[in-house]
């Protein structure tokens, strides 16, 4: 476990980068974290984000596409024009949640 | 915490770097429920990497695109020693039926679609669907016969083309 400062901000984060306390997240830390993966964000990013954050405190497990579309009722196009290549890791990069641990 | 270490500025993951170019083919010739699932689950999971993924559906696998069929994928016990039931079982009347019917069971309880479903997810995340020339000969299937979102019936020519670059996966 690795404490970082990111954004004047002293955060819990693993070897790769991503937060591992959900407490320390906050909006204006997710506007970096995005910058630093070169996601510009939008409102349609923010409502995706905000799906993830509230769906994490409820499951303990961050959702996966699958659950993002079926659940969250985002469509899975999109969810890859948003966060393109990677959708599932660069959500939960910026949503400050573990990457999802499920197959599907 | 005796083990932390403070930086200043954290770790970025690195999404883009590695390969940019992977390619995955998978062909998919089985139609039984249970061998349907691990090419749709890989190609999913290839997809959510950004890789770029061609499925290719071949004689039994003809199955999971073929619109009267693709629902109706079954299991059955018979032949398959995993499933540890006395062999005799297998061939009696509605026990491929209960089979199925639990294995369905269970790829829901994990929160996994069904067959139609898992492709339209594949394909809404930037999945290609062909299905095989021959196949659809022999079986005397067209194009219609086939879920919409099959991008074509091609030759095995075609899908070496196709599939040039890329890693293969027979299932």
């Amino acid at each position: 476990m690795t404490t970082a400062t990111i954004n004047g901000l002293e955060v819990h984060v693993d070897e790769e980068g991503f937060l591992t306390n959900y407490q320390e997240w906050t909006e204006d830390l997710a506007a970096v974290l995005a910058a630093n993966i070169g996601v510009e964000l939008t409102d349609e990013h923010w409502r995706v984000l905000r799906f993830l954050r509230e769906d994490f405190a409820k499951q303990g497990e961050t959702a996966t596409i699958r659950r993002t579309s079926t659940v969250g009722g985002f469509d899975t196009k999109a969810l890859f024009v948003l966060f393109p290549k990677k959708p599932a890791k660069k959500m939960a990069y910026i949503a400050g949640l573990p990457k999802p641990k499920g197959c599907v | 915490m005796t083990n932390e270490r403070t930086d200043t500025t954290a770790p970025v993951p690195n999404f883009d770097g590695g390969e940019t170019d992977r390619k995955l083919a998978i062909i998919c010739s089985k139609g039984n429920l249970d061998m349907a699932y691990p090419g749709l689950v890989l190609a999913n999971a290839a997809l959510g990497e950004g890789v770029e993924v061609h499925l290719f559906f071949t004689f039994w696998g003809f199955d999971m695109i073929t619109k009267k069929r693709m629902k109706g994928l079954k299991l059955t016990p018979l032949g398959n020693t995993a499933m540890h039931l006395p062999q005799g079982l297998g061939g009696v009347p509605g026990v491929t039926a209960m089979a199925t019917a639990l294995m369905r069971k269970h790829i829901a309880a994990v929160g996994v679609p069904e067959v139609p479903d898992f492709l339209d997810q594949i394909v809404a995340s930037g999945g290609h669907l062909w299905a095989c020339k021959m196949s659809a000969d022999m079986m005397k299937l067209l194009k219609d016969d086939l879920y919409d979102a099959v991008e074509g019936i091609i030759n095995a020519s075609d899908f070496i083309e196709i599939a040039s670059g890329a890693r293969l996966l027979f299932i």
